[in-house]
């Protein structure tokens, strides 16, 4: 394990920056934090997470996929993949990262995505432990440790310090870019905030989520329930919860037409949205209902039916601060879940 | 003034589900905590004795769920099952300008509808408590005069609720109800609001100014609609933004100039039909202020055109869809948009 006084966390930001890319949560100035660019002058926020989460990097919301020029009757197709340099995710929470297995068991089994297995393939993942977790929060229920990340580099802060433990081999690399800077350490500290993170975790609101009334093979269960009429009554239908979520991955392709050429890309889709999925027959969910059951059902049931039981939820909170109508997976789950669950 | 309580509104839905006159109430939904607060139907007085409530984070304006509610094809209604029956909408001061907006736009049925005007004394914006009380928010009483919140990290924090309102409460334009069958508790007056006063801050930048300020607001876009579905003068059937056939339609911005105009293209389709509830910006995720542009538009009208506030009466004409020999020269206004930039 390693360490570097906070005094001196710039100097090492600064270090990683010269090499490559730095990406890392920064105050807006809304108050708000946000995955930023590092350059000289950029602070890493004190917020427990920032509004979108990092799925970005690797799924951005908008993505160029081809360009068709077409000339005549000539159509050229031009390969509009840029090649990926390493870059640096710092500062990403343990559900976060999870979130991020969650996507590789979309997007990189066969048919294996390209375009999200480069950036993935060239991110280093450097994941932080969550001293003061909110209300909102509620990943213990989907299995996760928040005193103890994953990823490639584990980092630990405390008032004066930063510890750091690097998991993978890109992890030790990193490590080993900035070693001049920081010095060997014992876990002593590391060991104490870990226990105090248990604590804590046990005193929020939500931690008794219980999900093992969900997962594969409950469809039947759960389809035909009563409550998600009420569940849905008052959903407006806007996306907010699946932009917010860092395990949503559903994305349209589209064709956007320049005047001289096609320009295909792909963009985040919501299942929340009246054209989701949109075939020639018509849409397969007419009302907001079918659509809101979709995104529950997804989480808690399909995904784990076809991912060795894994739901496709980490409790980041993002959706349970951010609806517009206060209504999210955890009231889902405790309505369906009967009264064991409240 | 007297403080209204969630069982003063509980008891008048009970009393009018209970003698007939309604069939369905529209309210809030206690959540998981205190400010959790989700729009709700309910369906009998079980359901709102048990889960009703009213409360400083009762913020979601209901009018535009009575669009669907009341809606009729063939003089059929879709939803409303039970003609003979009305359903309940409670209406806080600014939720009743939306209210007769919606009966201007002939968007819901007035006579399927029993409309209870509440007292409001401003709604809290659970993210400036935060700021004041840190996360790991166990509790929020505002039953009092100030509001007591419990946290996980710091000791119980006393706040005045002045320091925590939302926005479009600090400038809240008018505690009069202009629209209700009945009321619970008092009405106010309309308030000379200082609500254009960052209006008038962005009016007075120049245009580069300006410009840099909406990019860095409106590039934070994600296009979740939020705003648009919260909206209650967006109402369309099928919006252009959601229709295939329109050319338009984009559900991620190939570029931060799309966003500007998604969100500049809603502001002018609203423009004269915007009443300036604040349901734009209180939903947005990402926190930009939408609600600065229909105040420019408003700000506008009102110079131009006289002093207008859309839904202060059912079936008022609004000034870009109105003449009067008094209008100003479209000249005039050419002028002013060249002296700005």
């Amino acid at each position: 394990m390693r360490k570097i006084s906070l005094q001196k966390i710039d100097l090492m930001f600064a270090e990683i920056a010269n090499n490559m890319s730095l990406y890392l949560p920064v105050d807006q100035n809304d108050g708000k934090a946000a995955y930023t660019k590092w350059e000289e002058g950029k602070k890493w926020s004190n917020a427990l997470n920032t509004v979108k989460s990092p799925k970005d990097f690797f799924f951005p919301q908008t993505e160029d996929m081809m360009e068709f020029k077409v000339e005549g009757k000539n159509v050229e197709v031009i390969d509009t993949r840029k090649v990926s340099e390493d870059f640096v995710v710092f500062g990403v929470r343990a559900c976060d990262v999870k979130a991020f297995d969650i996507l590789d068991r979309v997007f990189l089994v066969d048919p294996r995505d390209s375009y999200y297995a480069t950036k993935r393939e060239h991110g280093i993942i450097v994941s932080v432990a969550c001293t003061r977790p909110s209300e909102t929060c509620f990943c213990s229920a989907f299995g996760i440790d928040p005193a103890e990340p994953k990823a490639d580099v584990s980092v630990w802060k405390t008032e004066d310090e930063l510890f750091m433990q690097s998991n993978t081999e890109k992890g030790e690399k990193l490590l080993k870019m900035i070693e001049g800077l920081t010095e060997e350490a014992n876990d002593e500290k590391v060991k104490e905030q870990k226990e105090q993170i248990s604590k804590i975790m046990k005193k929020l609101p939500l931690a008794d989520l219980d999900t093992s009334k969900f997962g594969g093979g409950k469809t039947d269960d759960f389809f035909k329930a009563p409550e998600w009429d009420e569940l849905s009554e008052t959903c407006l239908g806007c996306g907010t919860c699946t932009f917010v979520c860092p395990t949503c991955q559903c994305y349209d392709i589209k064709d956007f037409n320049t005047g001289k050429g096609i320009i295909r890309y792909r963009c985040w889709d919501s299942c929340m949205y009246s054209e989701f999925t949109r075939m020639a027959h018509g849409n397969n969910r007419n009302s907001q209902k079918e659509r809101f059951r979709q995104r529950f059902m997804h989480k808690l049931v399909y995904y784990p039916e076809n991912n060795d039981g894994i739901f496709g939820c980490v409790g980041c909170g993002r959706c349970v601060s951010r609806c517009p109508i206060s209504m999210n997976i955890v009231k889902v789950m405790k309505k369906l879940g009967g009264k064991e669950n409240e | 003034m007297q403080k209204i309580t969630s069982e003063m509104l509980i008891e008048k839905a009970t009393e009018l589900l209970t003698n007939g006159t309604v069939s369905t109430v529209l309210g809030w939904k206690k959540g998981e905590c205190d400010y959790d607060v989700s729009p709700a139907e309910f369906k009998s007085v079980e359901e709102v004795k048990n889960e009703f409530i009213y409360n400083d984070f009762s913020a979601a304006n209901l009018s535009k769920y009575l669009i669907k509610r009341t809606e009729k094809v063939h003089g059929q209604a879709l939803v409303f099952l039970n003609p003979e029956k009305k359903i309940l909408v409670f209406l806080k001061p600014c939720d009743t300008y939306s209210f007769n907006q919606l009966l201007t736009e002939h968007r819901l049925d007035r006579e399927s509808v029993y409309a209870v005007g509440v007292q409001c004394d401003g709604m809290i914006d659970i993210e400036k408590v935060k700021k004041i009380a840190g996360d790991g928010i166990l509790s929020v009483d505002c039953s009092g005069e100030d509001i007591i919140v419990k946290t996980l990290y710091n000791d119980d924090m006393t706040i005045a609720k002045a320091d925590v309102l939302a926005e479009r409460c600090v400038n809240c334009k008018s505690k009069k109800h202009v629209a209700y069958d009945e009321l619970l508790g008092e009405t106010g007056e309309v308030i000379d609001s200082n609500r254009f006063d960052e209006v008038e801050k962005l009016e007075k930048m120049t245009a580069d100014e300006r410009f840099a300020f909406w990019q860095n607001e409106l590039s934070k876009c994600i296009r979740c609609n939020a705003c648009r579905d919260a909206c209650p003068a967006c109402t369309c059937e099928k919006c252009v933004f959601d229709n295939p056939k329109s050319g338009v339609e984009n559900k991620s911005p190939a570029n931060s100039f799309e966003e500007k105009l998604f969100h500049i293209i809603r502001a002018y389709h609203v423009a004269g039909r915007c009443t300036d509830c604040g349901e734009c910006s209180r939903v947005c995720p990402q926190n930009i202020p939408l609600h600065l542009l229909n105040r420019k538009f408003i700000k506008d009208m009102n110079e131009f055109y006289g002093d207008y506030q859309a839904g202060a009466e059912v079936g008022s004409r609004a000034p870009l869809v109105n003449y009067t020999t008094s209008d100003i020269e479209p000249g005039e206004v050419f002028d002013r948009g060249d002296e700005d930039a």
